[in-house]
C-alpha cells in the first residue's frame, strides 16, 4: 500500500502539468494506473510502452493501447512530436543511456515530463556519511545488491543535464511525503536536500 | 454430446456460396466461377457492427470451431478461441471463417473441377496471392451484406490476410489482428516451403499435379508437412515432448524404423495429414506465402503502406517462434506506429514455438477480450 501512496504522490504532480484532451505517451508505464487516470480526469489520448509482459496484459485490460518493448532500444519509429507530452515517470534511473532518451522524449513529445527519486535526499546522504551504507529509504527500498536503479541521479544532477542538454524546465514539483520529517515547504527551497522525488515539466 | 458442453457453439455446418463476379488475380488472368466455404458463428446484431472475420493458416479451413456431428472427436481448428465465454465470445460477436481460395475445403481450389473440362483443375489452376485469398474474402462479405468488420484475426499466413484487408479496405475494418505473422515471407521460410514443394513435385505418383485423388502423392506431402511441422515446433518444446525418448523400446534398434519419439510423432503427423490435406493445394498456398511482401508496392516502405490504413491494430507474436521471429511482429507495429496508427504490440512468452498461436490460450484470451471490448467501447461511443 505505500506504493500507492507514493506512486499518487508522483502522479498529482504529473496530472498538474498535463492539459486536458492533449496526447499522452508514458514510457515505462507499468500497468496503465496513471495513463488510466489521466484519461479519466484529462480526457487524455493515451499510449503507453512497457517491457513487461504483465504490464502489458494488464495495461490492455484497462483498453489501453500499448506497447511492448525495452526503453533501451529507443523511440527512432516514433515521428518528431507526435505527442503533446511523453512521460517518464520514475524510470530514468533504470535506463542505460538517459541521455540518449532524454534527447528522445524531447524529440518525440512537444514537452517531456520526468520525475525521478531523488538520491541526493537527506536521509540517504546521512546513511552514506554517518553509516558508511549504500541509502535505502522508502523511495529507494533496494539494497545495492537487488536494486534495478543503475543510475543515481540527484535533483542538481538532472538540472545540471537539462542545462547541458539545452533542455528548458518549465515547471518543478519537488516532494517529500515521508511523514512529513521536514515541512514540505524545506522540500522546495532545498529540493536537493529535501525532496524525496522531483517532478520536471521540461520543453 | 458436444453440444451440451457450455463453451462450445455445437453443432455447425459449412455453407457455401458461389461468387457473383469473377475476380481479376495478381498474376494478371481474371479467374472464376469461384465457390466461396464458409462457417458462421454468434448472431450478427441490428447494427451489423459485430462482425468478425477469422483467417485461417496454411492448412486450415472453414471449420473454426464446433462440431460437425455428434461423433466427431476434434472440433474446428480454433475452437479454444470461439464460443460463448471464449475470447471470441459468441454471445457478443457473429463470427465468419472461410476456407482460402485455392485451398482444399470447399472453397475453389487446384482440386476443384474446372467446369470447362470437367476434369479437376491441378496445375492449371492460377497462381494465386495472399492478396487474391483477400479479394474473394471481401467478394463473399458484401455478398452476405455485411457493411463492415468489427475485427479480422488470424495467425501465421491468416495474418497476412489480416494485413491486405487493413492495407486494401481501409475503413472497413476497425480492429485488425494479426498473429505471429510477418509482412513479407523471409527466405528462411521461402526455403522450408520449398522443400515441402520439392518433396510433394519429387513423388512419382504428383505426376505434374494430375493424380487420381484416390491415389495422391502420399510420400511427398508427409514429408512436406513432416518438415512444416518442425518449424512450428521449438527447440525447447521438442526437447520436453519427446527428449530422446525411444517409442517402443529400451534399447537402440540398430535399423531405421522409426524407434525415437519425436521420429514417430512426425510420421503420424505427415500421414494424418495426407488424409485431409490435398498436395497441390499444398503447392499453391505456399507458393502464395512465398511471394507475400506486402510492401513491395510502395517500395518496400511499411509505413508509407500503413499510412492510409484506419484499422486500430493489435499485433501478437511469441517469443520462441522461429518460424515467424517476434522481430517481424514487431517490424509491423513499429511502422504503424511511425505513421501514428493506434498499435498494441504484445509479445507473449511461450516455449511452444510458432505453434504457439494455436496454444497458449490463457495468455491469447485475455489479450484479444479486452482488445474486442475496446474495440466495441468504441462502436458505443
Amino acid at each position: 500500500m505505500k506504493h500507492n501512496t507514493r506512486m499518487r504522490s508522483d502522479w498529482e504532480s504529473i496530472e498538474k502539468f498535463i492539459q486536458p484532451s492533449s496526447t499522452v505517451l508514458d514510457l515505462g508505464c507499468g500497468d496503465g494506473s496513471l495513463l488510466e487516470l489521466l484519461r479519466k480526469n484529462k480526457n487524455v489520448q493515451v499510449r503507453g510502452v512497457d517491457i513487461d509482459q504483465n504490464n502489458i496484459l494488464s495495461c490492455i485490460q484497462k483498453e489501453i493501447p500499448v506497447f511492448q518493448s525495452n526503453l533501451d532500444e529507443g523511440l527512432s519509429d516514433y515521428g518528431d512530436k507526435t505527442f503533446d507530452y511523453v512521460i517518464l515517470s520514475l524510470t530514468l534511473q533504470v535506463v542505460y543511456e538517459p541521455r540518449m532518451l532524454l534527447k528522445e522524449i524531447m524529440r518525440v513529445g512537444k514537452k517531456g515530463i520526468v520525475s525521478i527519486p531523488n538520491f541526493g535526499y537527506w536521509i540517504s546522504r546521512i546513511q552514506l556519511l554517518i553509516k558508511g551504507t549504500s541509502p535505502v529509504t522508502e523511495h529507494l527500498p533496494y539494497e545495492w545488491y537487488n536494486t534495478p536503479n543503475i543510475r543515481t541521479t540527484t535533483v542538481a544532477d538532472f538540472i545540471n543535464l537539462c542545462g547541458e542538454m539545452n533542455i528548458r524546465i518549465e515547471a518543478t514539483a519537488h516532494t517529500c511525503l515521508k511523514g512529513k520529517k521536514v515541512p514540505s515547504c524545506f522540500a522546495t527551497l532545498l529540493p536537493n536536500l529535501f525532496s524525496e522525488v522531483s517532478v520536471f515539466l521540461l520543453s | 454430446m458436444h453440444n451440451d458442453t457450455k463453451d462450445s457453439v455445437g453443432l455447425v455446418r459449412t455453407q457455401t456460396i458461389q461468387l457473383k463476379e469473377k475476380i481479376s488475380l495478381d498474376c494478371g488472368t481474371t479467374f472464376g466461377p469461384i465457390t466461396v466455404a464458409y462457417e458462421t458463428y454468434g448472431r450478427m446484431n441490428e447494427a451489423k457492427s459485430n462482425v468478425i472475420l477469422v483467417l485461417h493458416a496454411l492448412s486450415g479451413s472453414a471449420h473454426a470451431a464446433g462440431y460437425w456431428t455428434p461423433e466427431d472427436k476434434k472440433p474446428g481448428w480454433w475452437d479454444m478461441m470461439i464460443g460463448p465465454g471464449k475470447a471470441l465470445d459468441t454471445n457478443l460477436y457473429c463470427v465468419i471463417c472461410s476456407n482460402v481460395l485455392g485451398g482444399c475445403y470447399g472453397t475453389t481450389g487446384p482440386s476443384s473441377i474446372n467446369p470447362n473440362t470437367q476434369q479437376p483443375y491441378a496445375m492449371s489452376f492460377p497462381v494465386i496471392s495472399i492478396s487474391d485469398m483477400v479479394t474473394v474474402q471481401k467478394q463473399l462479405m458484401d455478398q452476405l451484406e455485411i457493411p463492415g468488420l468489427l475485427a479480422i484475426i488470424g495467425g501465421s499466413m491468416g495474418g497476412m490476410q489480416v494485413l491486405e484487408w487493413a492495407v486494401n479496405y481501409p475503413g472497413y475494418v476497425k480492429g485488425a489482428i494479426p498473429i505471429a505473422s510477418t509482412a513479407r515471407l523471409s527466405a528462411q521460410s521461402i526455403a522450408f516451403n520449398e522443400v515441402g514443394r520439392r518433396a510433394i513435385m519429387a513423388d512419382p505418383k504428383w505426376n505434374n499435379g494430375n493424380y487420381d485423388p484416390k491415389d495422391p502423392p502420399a510420400r511427398g506431402l508427409e514429408i512436406a508437412r513432416m518438415v512444416g511441422h518442425i518449424t512450428y515446433l521449438s527447440d525447447e518444446s521438442m526437447q520436453k515432448k519427446f527428449g530422446r525418448r525411444l517409442k517402443d523400446t529400451l534399447q537402440y534398434s540398430y535399423d531405421f524404423d522409426p524407434e525415437f519419439e519425436v521420429e514417430s510423432y512426425l510420421r503420424y503427423q505427415g500421414k494424418s495429414f495426407v488424409k485431409r490435406f490435398d498436395a497441390n493445394a499444398y503447392l499453391y498456398i505456399t507458393k502464395a506465402m512465398d511471394y507475400f511482401d506486402i510492401a513491395m508496392r510502395t517500395n518496400g516502405s511499411l509505413e508509407e503502406l500503413f499510412k492510409n490504413v484506419t484499422s486500430s491494430f493489435l499485433v501478437m507474436a511469441f517469443s520462441s517462434d522461429w518460424l515467424f521471429p517476434s522481430y517481424q511482429s514487431k517490424a509491423i507495429a513499429k511502422a504503424l506506429r511511425t505513421v501514428n496508427k493506434e498499435v498494441t504490440y504484445v509479445e507473449i512468452k511461450s516455449s511452444l514455438g510458432h505453434d504457439a498461436f494455436l496454444l497458449e490460450h490463457q495468455t491469447i484470451t485475455h489479450v484479444i477480450k479486452y482488445y474486442l471490448k475496446h474495440l466495441s467501447d468504441g462502436n458505443k461511443k
